[in-house]
């Protein structure tokens, strides 16, 4: 069999399920490797993710500082990229961005799985416990459930300052939130 | 254990024994875990990788279950070895690939191995021979909630176990059952099944692994949802579908057993002399032969056959199994050779 894109032969057999539809590629090693080269580039996990959230339109300078994670310091802007979390916390740092994708990926946003055996109650900020201290509990008070509430109120009103593009409310919002955060 | 004991066994997932051992090779489940105390890999620096092998490789010391098992840090082993790890089943490339700060433990019989800052902090896998899910799961349970007291994992109640990929969490578990579907693709029904499997969350792969192009007839099949169920139900659901597409191949094995056994057999008995003679063959091809056989096994043409040493096989013939057992690096056409060599003893019972 010779290769579709080229007449040397075809040692790489490619079925692909577009839609419902099935289509057979027959291609040289050389070829694939382009080939694949490029499906890498044009499917990557990212984009897909970044396909599924509901952040389609670039996010204008103003809103870059305040969409991050305050434990690892990664931005929405390079999740959206790079399609992975940075650490525990993002998953409290991007809560209102991530209920919707949840849905999208899961069609659900509710664990109903085991839990460990010893739950740690979350976030408490990784960064504060250096993993060479070995594993015990953290020395740092974590914020207490009730604060995490009321800031996880205003991270969503944040959110919604955000797309409806007031950027003077987010600001302080987003002041708001970090001295809580810094007091809890 | 020394990673050069292995070289003389492989693992207890391929012994061929176990329900419907004939269609399916065997059951696994994956769960990825992370733990609080440090960032996910990809944003974890030099120290805090080391630190997480270290606090790790204490808490398998500490669990009873887990105390013949063996730690190896990936940057101590050469190119070779840590493809040899790879053919077995027991991580994945890009662990292989990238060696620095990262770990793999593997139980005595290989039926577990935890890679350790891979994607995530760890990747656990329970493999067992045969349709066993639900067993597969009750062993990998055991072990996470034994791993659980001694390390924090990172866990919300709302979301589960917390993963680098937003596609993994919640239980963060992959089940996946690896079966060999030749009278399926024979008959051309293949495609059909694997469509179907796609529009109901399910994820198709080949035998060796994510991104491999199915050989050999064989199809790894897995669920894609991890958030919104609980680790039972996805399992069951697994196991339907499972069900179903064992049934299909039965009857397609059935329908080229009436309408046209002279050609089935002809395949069979073809793949069975060349396996037993071949003086230079490529692995592509052997995997294509071995897989006749395995059938010719299944419907009763080829008889004198271990199904152990058969699914062995499909380990052994590849390249850094050859090298390992040669004790030298190997060129392609020397390789080739080696395989050949290997197949023939194996099948013959001696050196021919």
């Amino acid at each position: 069999m010779k290769c579709d894109k080229c007449a040397k032969k075809a040692t790489v057999h490619l079925t692909e399920i577009v839609e419902g539809k099935v289509m057979e590629m027959h291609m040289c090693e050389d070829c694939a490797r382009e080939q694949s080269h490029q499906m890498e580039q044009q499917f990557g996990l990212a984009d897909l993710l970044a396909g599924l959230t509901d952040f389609g339109k670039q996010i204008p300078e103003a809103q870059k500082d305040v969409l991050k994670c305050p434990t690892c310091g990664l931005t929405y802007e390079e999740f959206r990229k790079f399609g992975r979390f940075g650490c525990a916390e993002c998953y409290v740092a991007f809560k209102s961005q991530l209920k919707p994708l949840l849905k999208k990926i899961h069609g659900s946003t509710a664990h109903l799985g085991k839990k460990p055996v010893n739950v740690v109650e979350t976030s408490m900020p990784a960064a504060a416990v250096p993993v060479s201290a070995g594993i015990q509990p953290p020395k740092a008070a974590p914020v207490p459930l009730t604060q995490l509430n009321a800031i996880d109120a205003l991270r969503e009103r944040l959110q919604d300052a955000i797309s409806r593009e007031d950027f003077e409310q987010a600001a302080e919002l987003r002041d708001k939130i970090r001295e809580m955060e810094e007091k809890g | 254990m020394e990673l050069n004991d292995l070289i003389h066994h492989t693992g207890e997932w391929l012994r061929g024994t176990g329900p419907q051992a004939n269609i399916i090779l065997s059951s696994r489940i994956r769960l990825a875990r992370n733990l609080t105390v440090a960032p996910f890999t990809s944003r974890a620096s030099k120290k805090d990788l080391d630190a997480i092998l270290a606090v790790v490789d204490s808490a398998i010391k500490d669990i009873p279950l887990l105390k013949d098992a063996t730690f190896f840090r990936l940057n101590e082993l050469d190119n070779i070895d840590r493809q040899f790890l790879v053919e077995r089943h027991l991580m994945s490339h890009d662990h292989a690939s990238n060696p620095q700060g990262k770990g793999l433990v593997v139980s005595q019989e290989e039926a577990l191995s935890i890679m350790v800052n891979e994607e995530d902090h760890l990747r656990l896998q329970v493999m067992q021979s045969g349709f066993n899910l639900a067993e597969t799961w009750n062993a990998m349970n055991t072990i996470d909630n034994a791993l659980s007291e001694k390390l924090p994992y990172a866990f919300l109640p709302e979301y589960g176990f917390l993963t680098a990929c937003p596609t993994n969490v919640g239980t963060a578990m992959r089940g996946s059952v690896m079966l060999h579907l030749p009278a399926l693709v024979m008959t051309r029904q293949i495609n059909k099944v694997l469509m179907a499997i796609s529009k109901l969350s399910f994820a198709s792969r080949g035998f060796y692994g994510e991104g491999t192009q199915a050989i050999g007839n064989f199809y790894q099949i897995s669920n894609q949802v991890s958030l919104g169920h609980s680790e039972l139900d996805i399992i069951q659901n697994i196991n339907g579908l499972i069900r179903q597409i064992i049934e299909q191949e039965e009857q397609a094995r059935q329908a080229l057993l009436v309408q046209n056994k002279p050609m089935l057999e002809d395949k069979i008995c073809r793949a069975w002399g060349i396996l037993k003679n071949a003086r230079i063959i490529s692995s592509q091809e052997t995997i294509e032969l071995l897989s006749m056989v395995r059938l010719g096994v299944d419907v009763g043409l080829v008889t004198d056959l271990d199904p152990k040493a058969l699914n062995e096989l499909f380990i052994m013939i590849q390249p850094a199994h050859l090298q390992k057992i040669e004790v030298k690096k190997l060129s392609t056409f020397e390789r080739d050779t080696k395989r050949a060599q290997v197949i023939r003893e194996k099948l013959n019972g001696r050196a021919v």
